[in-house]
């Protein structure tokens, strides 16, 4: 049976040059607003959406996920019926924009790698990041990845150095360009040189590349997304989330749009660019 | 590249990429200095002259006499510098911090006792130190937070989660993530990432060298068994190590059951847990079916902790070593036993080995040995047991 989104692709996300990309945590503050949202944040114009499953110790999240991760949990999200609503909101024909997981190594070996993947197949999820398996360890999860179709989603970061283009090499879907030190959150500078991360990435790989970490406003979006393929905003809308709970849905799509105008911005600038050296 | 840092399908290096490139600095570092020869020196050095090492290998004669059983020695880790067996790999990991040129360290703590060891090493070498303790713990153990702040280090409590041991690994971590250029992290057990367990095990493993050394002086022979109390592990691995290779000595490390296995107030790992990923190593924690690492409970907030070092789950699936459940009681029981009949108060993490010593030294001849590793000194837990027992005290 041909399912109505078989032929999404990651690569979707980028056709329009920049992407914006936004993550919520599934289940924060429950899962029908989680469903509400997802559609929303597609009709402000995101073009990929990263749904975090919630884990008990994120080490790599900063404190606003970590809370949104503890409210999931406590509201009873749980793998299963995660996977459950989003294979409604496929279902249902209305979101269109590729959709990938971030959780941690932890919830996908206890559901079981074959079985997790094979489900993000059928419910519709084109790609999975998980902020704790490095390059040295990711052949025991993306292997898997690759026999169903799902994306495994490598990350670099500011002290990656002379691994960026190993990691560059072999990465699927996009790369995810992690902007800053330490952990997710609001930041209001990024100190890092991203053009020289970027250009390291474009000696080895195509691949569309993300960045993400810290930005929190459609000028830092803008000024990500110049840089590179794509924005990527987490803690800001999850902080929202966190502020106007069930409520937060018309929020979040305002915000949202907001934040593609950036984008859209630097578009524009890239294409002057073009132009110019056209 | 894949197998490396492996204790069977255990161990591993599971962690951010932003770590990768620290975590392989201090890899190369450790194998360059583990064999240079003024490192080595150095470290010995420190050893005996600041640590006070060799510890002594105790004849528990009262305490053997009294069980009736094997004949019981004690393995005094509790009469070193700061307490415990901690300091042993502290001095190991801040003396190669210094020959990284790294200027600050941290480190996580659960009873404290490793917290008060780096704080102390610190002050030591002159680099600056900040210790991440949950929140529960700084109020269960707060004559070490006040110690470590009087050796000059910075003591974060931390809040979230359980407010213990595993939280103060996730801060400690979280803070790495962002400050790797001059910080060391001096991880304190055989835990986490590559190379720690395997690091953490080489500094610690002076513990059975002695203990070899020691017993074949006194009585010409290995022992029969050797006890250790169990939470990331370190001073178990320290105390099996050089008996792994001599099959006939026993190993048993004995983990926290808090109110009972049977129960969810339990640290149990290897008797509750299942195999999984967390804290950069693959390794058995307790958790449920959605891999939710589960808030585990110990009197004792040294062993507090879910998961355990990928070695022991490794020399449990070998059935090399056995691990058993000692209970919140049977601890206290041991911990006022030991400061009754020997005169020692033992650390509430060691009184879970003395605990288990106890049991077992009445199953077995006199003819027979069994070393404990007795790891720390109990003057820490003095209020916490007077208390547990319904004492008032007065500050």
């Amino acid at each position: 049976m041909k399912t109505s989104f078989e032929n999404i692709k990651i690569q979707d996300a980028f056709n329009d040059e920049k992407a914006l990309i936004t993550f919520i945590t599934g289940g924060d503050p429950d899962l029908g607003t989680t469903k509400k949202l997802i559609e929303a944040i597609q009709n402000a114009g995101c073009d990929l959406i990263e749904i975090g499953i919630p884990f008990s110790d994120p080490i790599a999240e900063g404190p606003v996920i970590q809370e949104a991760d503890e409210r999931a949990l406590s509201n009873g999200c749980t793998t299963d019926k995660l996977f459950d609503a989003i294979k409604e909101v496929r279902m249902s024909g209305k979101v269109t924009i590729p959709m990938v997981f971030m959780t941690y190594a932890n919830v996908v070996f206890a559901y079981g790698t074959e079985k997790f993947m094979k489900r993000c197949n059928e419910c519709g999820m084109q790609g999975i990041i998980i902020p704790d398996i490095p390059f040295e360890e990711k052949r025991e999860f993306s292997e898997i990845c690759k026999k169903y179709g799902v994306d495994f989603i490598s990350m670099i970061a500011p002290t990656s150095e002379d691994r960026i283009k190993m990691i560059a090499k072999e990465a699927s879907g996009f790369l995810y360009v992690v902007s800053s030190l330490g952990v997710t959150g609001i930041r209001s500078d990024i100190t890092t040189d991203i053009d020289t991360m970027i250009a390291h990435v474009r000696e080895v790989s195509d691949i569309p590349t993300a960045v993400g970490f810290g930005i929190s406003n459609k000028q830092q979006a803008m000024n990500m997304a110049s840089k590179s393929d794509g924005a990527i905003v987490g803690s800001a809308i999850v902080k929202l989330i966190g502020e106007y709970k069930k409520d937060c849905v018309p929020v979040v799509e305002k915000y949202v749009r907001n934040l593609k105008q950036g984008v859209d911005a630097a578009k524009t600038n890239s294409d002057i660019e073009k132009n110019l050296v056209g | 590249m894949e197998n490396k840092g492996r204790f069977g399908e255990y161990g591993g290096q599971y962690i951010p990429e932003t770590l990768m490139n620290a975590v392989l600095e201090v890899e190369k570092a450790y194998e360059f200095y583990k064999n240079d020869p003024e490192f080595v020196a150095e470290l010995d050095d420190l050893l005996k002259n600041y640590a006070g090492r060799p510890s002594l290998l105790y004849e528990a004669k009262k305490m053997t006499k009294d069980l009736g059983g094997a004949k019981i020695y004690l393995k005094r880790e509790d009469l070193n510098h700061t307490g415990s067996h901690k300091i042993n790999n502290v001095l190991g990991q801040c003396l190669l911090a210094k020959k990284m040129g790294k200027t600050r360290v941290i480190a996580e703590t659960g009873a404290g006792q490793h917290g008060v060891a780096t704080a102390t090493v610190a002050a030591l070498m002159g680099l600056e130190c900040e210790i991440f303790m949950g929140k529960i713990d700084c109020e269960r153990q707060a004559l070490n937070v006040y110690r470590m702040k009087l050796l000059g280090a910075k003591v974060n409590a931390i809040e979230t989660g359980t407010g213990t041991l595993k939280d103060a690994v996730n801060a400690a971590m979280r803070e790495w993530c962002s400050r790797m250029d001059d910080t060391h992290y001096v991880l304190g057990s055989v835990m986490g990432p590559h190379p720690f367990p395997t690091i953490v095990r080489d500094f610690q493993s002076v513990i059975s060298k002695e203990i070899k050394q020691q017993i074949l002086e006194k009585e010409g022979r290995l022992p029969d068994a050797v006890l250790a109390c169990v939470g990331g592990g370190s001073n178990a691995i320290g105390a099996f190590y050089e008996f792994i290779e001599d099959k006939e000595v026993e190993l048993y490390g004995c983990e926290a059951a808090g109110e009972g296995a049977d129960t969810p107030r339990t640290a149990a790992t290897m008797t509750t847990g299942t195999i999984g990923i967390f804290h950069g190593m693959k390794s058995i924690f307790c958790q449920d079916s959605d891999g939710q690492i589960a808030p585990v409970y110990s009197i004792s907030a040294g062993l507090d902790y879910p998961g355990i070092g990928p070695e022991h789950a490794f020399l449990a699936k070998e059935k090399r070593a056995k691990y058993v459940p000692v209970t919140d009681e049977e601890a206290v029981e041991a911990f006022e036993y030991l400061s009754r009949v020997e005169g020692i108060i033992p650390a509430i993490e060691s009184s879970h080995a003395v605990a288990y010593a106890i049991k077992l030294a009445k199953t077995m001849d006199k003819d027979k040995i069994i070393v404990v590793n007795l790891s720390g000194r109990g003057d820490k837990d003095v209020a916490a047991i007077a208390r547990y027992r319904g004492e008032k005290l007065f500050d």
